[in-house]
């Protein structure tokens, strides 16, 4: 992990950051990007995730059969879940349907929501950030632990290192920022991802799934929940009905007590921020650090 | 493959069978996508796994394994029926209006001439009849004749009803038939099918005759030679096509040419042998320049040595009598303790071969024993295998570390026969050495040695020529320059030692020099044409001529001259792959597999390595046939559940090669009622990704087999144990994957379950770490059968039967 | 499970922080972000051909050394050419993956020899090896050699030594190989086209 780096990059245009006063973005626009993941051309290959961990040189450990008899985990996914060292997961799920077997293959990842509830969520200025091309990135020198981000994810992404730090796909703003696709996307084999801007891609998505209705999948739909007013990553589903069987949320949205602070609580001042830590603090005194993953995640963190 | 990759996106319609290429070739299965985006086409997929290609494709159907003869006989039948195919095309593109011998026949089985005591077939019935005024077959343009080659299959596949296909293969009838109608369309001359296939098609005691269906069916719908169309096989490792080509197997010497018999005594015995006669007056018959390929071939190995006078040198070659000496020959030979010594690089047959027991046992009765690779496999430590006692073997092993892809420079050949070339990246970890300075320095010392002790028949050795400016270290070009070809002296303005520009060039009198006559072109005077990256599209399709370079003459498409009718227009206008220009007077667009400049009214065969110059739908014994049959049969593999319903007294190819020492034994139903197929995972390639840690980590449950749902129940067994998988040759444990992916299927009334079990098991890299001690038992390939295609040489491994339980 | 871990954490400690940070008012102008590199800027790049399945994907090879004296170059990274018209660009996992095959802990490093009887291999030199190598195949051919069968007829040939070229092999190296092969008249050739 020693390679990794991370904590945003310039040239790029802040949208926002967290616990920060909105920036005046009316004198210039930006346009915003996205990749449109067509799983209807998806072959579930993995290239992604490996293009993932070999851009971000990350390396998840590997099970031994102990651990995956100990698991029952025999799956074709690589690990049961996200972890701080593996940003995106390709999600597998057999099931009959009404309309025959369908093998519900979905790649996982940080959907760079255009309202983020982790930006939202975190109390740490600077912390989390958004571009101007709707991106959001994280930035772990400003970040300080408290895992509000997690509360705030609608997707249930952000997973934490043994440092205390949180970390999920940036859309390798790195390469972005040169002008390059970002990794998934410039090694899938089939074309299924597409990188490109936000507009083209959801109008590139309809098409798709008017050709699916035509082809036989009457409930394909577009993939780009409203209520987190859109997302980085938006999913063309041939089986639109099956949102959950896909490994999405089907409504996602930010829980409403999370977006409260910048409203009518925002004039309550630093005292309460204080005491906040304190809270933080006693609890770690009286009760340990927080253990987030339960017992079959604690495992990734050591 | 006939076409290439990016052609596939030509299509209309893209059938997978016996391939899954989302799995194996996913880079080029973007082009099937693709068709789909642009061309509205449909992809099929066959398999008897719901697997990656099934995920994506149109239409799935579940077959048997081994039941796929029957469907694709099914289908040929139903396009014969229904008069689906595509008339023009099949008369004047293949052998459909030749006729038969009638003494010809076939019967519950067999076809003529099977003599059960050898197992083997004497082929004189197997032939055309000939017309004595011409020397030619005789044909019938009408195709009325009942011994014309298009009613003569009418008949032989009319049992191949969709009732019969339900029967054999386990599915359903409607799911057959919807198959069929999709397939049938594409006899339209504007409708374009591609097969797609690969090991699942040849691993089966019979599976040369299997792409030979495939390759019928596709002739017939006139998808032969046309943009989108094609018998494409998909292959396996990245120069597979080039080590072929280039004469890897003993049966060939580099690019197809013949390696003599014991009774071809002259090269011009041999020569007379192999050069085929035209069998059809407009046949081009290209094969006819044979000797131009073979002295050109001799020249080039022994230069100023071979002579006109000492035959070039045709005595130095070698003369096996047991005509192809292939992996199943020899490894019995081994074990038998008839070899002393082998050398082996960038293989890992003891993993590859089936029964791998037998194998590594036969290794114990060696000498000797040399093993090149970038990594420790499992053939060069057999004798760490488990059950080995090591101070027993006797063998000396030596391993040389050589370099990966990225530590040389050279050209590879796809599967779509494009040369192109890579760089030397970085250099070689450690002391390990490429391959280049290997050969280099293991030559100059056994030359050394032979030059120094004399020893049996030194001169091949001491002649052969070594042209290299560094003879302990070649370069790839120089040694591509000796494949292309160059001139051996000053001829017709040409001067010694000037590359060769293309094959037609070759000569029979010495002058050239080729080491591989289809590679010649790759190389001209002006330069390395596998290195070329532009990508200038003329036609649209997708052929990029100058982009690397392809065999044979830059052709993107073989027997493009197919892709039009009688007059030289294309088929489908949409996709003109090649026409007869009258202005120019010659043949444009892709490389024309054709006289560039004969018009069509010549009516020159579209096939032009056939001495009929049609695609032939017959393998008449005139030319070439197979072992097994001019005409494919459905046989049930060698271990199978259930009969072979269309004949039951032979149920089995009755010529594959099954071998019968103590430790080749079969299994039988009673005891072992589960069929089981096996294959690669895109996660995975063979054995060699075992040392890759990213790709371990892709798959964490590292030795699994896919169980049916309702099997497991059956069997009590729970998803993420471990079970056992039992066959007469050994038995290996894997974790089992309950799935819904593979079903039970009713085949003739009885249930069959299939299980999976993916090969990519082993003893080395991090799976020697991960595994521990259980690691040998997880080697698929110990448990597959010894049972080969008589054909081809390619084992059974994808049905065989097996048993399971708890560990 | 999912839903849980964001409860758990909720309850914990989560929504009484994010209430009331807000209020602090950090101005955006404050906020800087670092530069990230791009890990290949610095390296060189090669044209290769992936060495697994026969599609022959186009590859860049980005390669780095650290500048020191004799240390050689390190593949840092790879991937797709997006100018290769087959390939464009992409990748499957295997592709994606071929820096860590390139630069992996089990690649062989020395030749090793394993005398008859023994139980561990033991490192060898390159001269050794290649005298064992010549010494054994030409010691075989010549006991072995068949000059004429029981026929009588001329054969020049030995079946004595398996030679199995692989076909991960390119063409020139495996050409070179099939020369010498044939040059010694072995006619247990094969590859991997069949298993």
């Amino acid at each position: 992990m020693s390679t990794l780096t991370t904590g945003g990059t310039v040239g790029l245009g802040i949208r926002r950051l967290s616990a920060s006063k909105e920036p005046d973005t009316s004198t210039k626009t930006y346009p915003e990007l996205a990749i449109l993941v067509d799983v209807s051309s998806c072959i579930g290959c993995k290239a992604c995730e490996v293009a993932c961990q070999q851009w971000h040189d990350t390396t998840p450990p590997l099970l031994t059969p102990e651990e995956v008899e100990k698991l029952g985990f025999v799956s074709y996914q690589s690990l049961p879940d996200l972890r701080h060292d593996l940003f995106m997961l390709m999600k597998f799920n057999e099931k009959d349907t009404e309309k025959g077997f369908v093998w519900f293959i979905t790649k996982y990842q940080c959907m760079h929501c255009r309202e983020p509830g982790c930006l939202i969520a975190c109390p740490a200025p600077g912390a989390v950030i958004q571009y101007q091309n709707g991106v959001v990135d994280f930035d772990h020198s400003k970040c300080i632990g408290c895992k509000m981000c997690v509360v705030g994810c609608p997707f249930d992404v952000p997973r934490y290192d043994a440092n205390n730090k949180p970390w999920k796909c940036n859309f390798c703003i790195d390469r972005v920022e040169a002008g390059l696709e970002p990794a998934c996307a410039k090694t899938c084999p089939t074309n299924c991802l597409t990188f490109g801007l936000k507009e083209d891609m959801v109008e590139k998505g309809k098409k798709i799934v008017e050709s699916l209705k035509k082809r036989g999948y009457e409930n394909a739909t577009l993939y780009d929940p409203p209520g987190v007013n859109g997302t980085g990553y938006i999913y063309v589903l041939p089986h639109g009905d099956h949102v959950k069987d896909y490994n999405l949320p089907e409504n996602p949205r930010i829980d409403a007590s999370i977006g409260l602070w910048k409203g009518p609580l925002k004039t309550i001042g630093s005292i309460a921020f204080w005491g906040t830590l304190l809270g933080v603090f006693l609890q770690l005194v009286l009760w340990g650090p927080i253990k987030v993953l339960g017992g079959k995640e604690n495992k990734e963190e050591g | 493959m006939t076409n290439n990759w990016i052609d596939i996106s030509n299509s209309d319609l893209v059938f997978v069978m016996g391939g899954n290429p989302a799995e194996n070739h996913p880079c080029g299965f973007k082009w099937a996508i693709k068709a789909r985006e642009k061309r509205g086409a449909k992809i099929i997929n066959v398999d008897p796994r719901f697997n990656r290609t099934s995920a994506v494709a149109d239409i799935y159907v579940r077959i048997r394994p081994g039941s796929d003869v029957a469907f694709l006989g099914g289908l040929i039948n139903y396009v014969l029926q229904n008069e689906k195919y595509q008339k023009e095309y099949v008369k004047i593109h293949t052998t459909a209006p030749f006729i038969v011998r009638e003494d010809f026949g076939f019967k519950d089985g067999l076809f003529t001439g099977y003599d059960p005591k050898t197992k083997s077939y004497d082929k004189t019935t197997w032939d055309y009849e000939f017309d004595p005024a011409t020397g030619y077959p005789k044909m019938d343009p009408t195709l009325k004749h009942p011994r014309c080659v298009l009613n003569i299959l009418k008949k032989h596949f009319s049992r191949y009803t969709p009732e019969k296909v339900a029967e054999i293969c386990g599915c359903t009838k409607e799911e057959f038939l919807k198959v069929a109608e999709e397939v049938a369309k594409c006899g339209a001359p504007n409708k374009n099918m591609t097969i797609l296939y690969a090991l699942g098609w040849t691993q089966h005691s019979y599976g040369t005759q299997l792409i030979r269906t495939a390759c019928m069916l596709q002739l017939l719908l006139g998808n032969i030679g046309v943009a989108g169309g094609g018998i494409n096989a998909l292959r396996g490792h990245s120069n597979v096509q080039g080590m072929t080509d280039l004469a890897g197997q003993n049966k060939n010497l580099p690019t197809y040419i013949k390696a003599p018999k014991p009774e071809e005594q002259t090269l011009e015995e041999h020569l007379k042998n192999h050069t085929p006669k035209k069998l059809h007056p407009t046949s081009m018959n290209y094969w006819a320049n044979y000797p131009k390929f073979y002295i050109s071939f001799l020249k080039c190995m022994w230069g100023d040595s071979a002579t006109p006078e000492n035959d070039f040198a045709y005595h130095y070659l070698y003369k096996p009598d047991k005509g192809y000496y292939s992996w199943d020959e020899f490894i019995d030979d081994m074990y038998k303790g008839k070899i002393e010594g082998l050398v082996t690089a960038a293989l890992n047959f003891v993993n590859n071969t089936p029964n791998a027991n037998k194998t590594i046992k036969a290794l114990q009765n060696l000498k000797w024993m040399v093993v090149m690779d970038s990594f420790m496999i499992e053939t060069a430590e057999f004798w760490k295998a488990e059950g080995v006692d090591p101070s027993q073997v006797k063998t000396e092993v030596l391993v040389l570390p050589t370099g990966d892809f990225i530590n040389k420079e050279g050209s590879m050949t796809n599967s779509a026969r494009w040369i192109k070339w890579k760089y030397k990246a970085v250099d070689p970890e450690g002391d390990a050495k490429d391959e280049y300075w290997i050969f280099g320095h293991f030559f100059m010392k056994i030359k050394e040695l032979y030059e120094k002790e004399g020893g049996a028949f030194p001169d091949p050795i001491l002649n052969l020529v070594w042209p290299y400016q560094n003879p302990y270290y070649p370069t790839a070009e120089e040694i591509l320059t000796e494949i292309n070809g160059y001139y051996t002296r000053d001829v017709d303005g040409h001067k010694k030692g000037e590359r060769v520009r293309l094959f037609t060039k070759l000569r029979d009198d010495g002058s050239t020099a080729c080491g591989g006559w289809l590679y010649c072109g790759v190389f001209p005077p002006e330069g390395n044409l596998a290195k070329r990256t532009d990508l200038h599209d003329p036609l649209g399709l997708g052929t990029y001529p100058n982009y690397a370079w392809n065999w044979p003459a830059n052709r993107r498409v073989l027997y493009n001259r197919a892709s039009a009718d009688a007059k030289g227009r294309p088929w489908d206008p949409e996709r003109p792959l090649l026409r007869w220009d009258p202005e120019k007077k010659r043949w444009v667009g892709d490389t024309p597999d054709t006289a560039a400049t004969a018009p069509p009214e010549k009516g020159i065969g579209a096939f032009i390595m056939l001495p009929e110059g049609r695609g032939r739908l017959f393998a008449a014994k005139s030319y070439a046939t197979f072992k097994d049959g001019p005409l494919p049969e459905h046989y049930e593999p060698y271990e199978t559940p259930v009969e072979n319903v269309l004949h039951p007294k032979v149920p089995h190819n009755p010529v594959a090669k099954v071998y019968k020492s103590d430790l080749d034994l079969l299994a039988t139903p009673d005891k072992y009622p589960y069929v089981i197929t096996t294959y690669h995972l895109v996660e995975h390639y063979f054995y060699q990704t075992n040392n890759v840690y990213s790709l371990v980590r892709l798959f964490p449950t590292h030795v699994f087999a896919e169980i049916p749902e309702e099997l497991a129940k059956e069997k009590g067994i729970k998803n993420g144990e471990i079970i056992k998988i039992v066959t007469p040759r050994a038995t290996v444990k894997a974790f089992a994957m309950i799935t819904k992916r593979i079903k039970p299927q009713n085949v003739a009334g009885k249930t069959v379950y299939t299980i999976g079990l993916p090969i990519h098991g082993g003893i080395q890299g991090y799976l020697a770490k991960l595994l521990k001690n259980n690691a040998k038992a997880s080697l698929a390939n110990l448990i597959s059968p010894n049972v080969w295609d008589p054909n081809s040489r390619t084992p059974e491994f994808k049905a065989f039967l097996c048993n399971i339980e708890k560990a | 499970m999912e839903v849980s871990r964001r409860g758990f954490l909720k309850l914990s400690a989560g929504s009484l922080g994010a209430s009331v940070i807000g209020g602090l008012g950090f101005d955006l102008t404050q906020a800087h972000a670092r530069v990230r590199e791009l890990k290949i800027t610095k390296a060189k790049v090669t044209k290769s051909i992936c060495p697994y399945c026969s599609v022959s994907c186009g590859l860049l090879a980005y390669s780095l050394s650290d500048g020191a004296m004799n240390v050689k170059d390190r593949i840092i990274h790879i991937e797709g050419n997006p100018d290769d018209p087959i390939n464009r660009g992409t990748l499957c996992p295997k592709g994606a993956s071929l820096k860590d095959l390139i630069n992996s802990p089990y690649k062989l490093k020395k030749p090793m020899y394993k005398p008859a009887g023994a139980k561990e291999w033991k490192e060898i030199t390159w001269d050794e090896a290649i005298e064992k190598f010549a010494r054994w195949v030409k010691d075989t051919r010549d006991r072995t050699f068949i000059h004429k069968d029981r026929a009588g007829r001329v054969v020049n040939r030995c079946d004595s030594i398996i030679w199995a070229v692989g076909s991960p092999l390119g063409n020139e190296e495996g050409w070179l190989m099939v020369k010498v092969g044939i040059a010694l008249g072995l006619s247990a050739r094969e590859t991997q086209a069949t298993i």
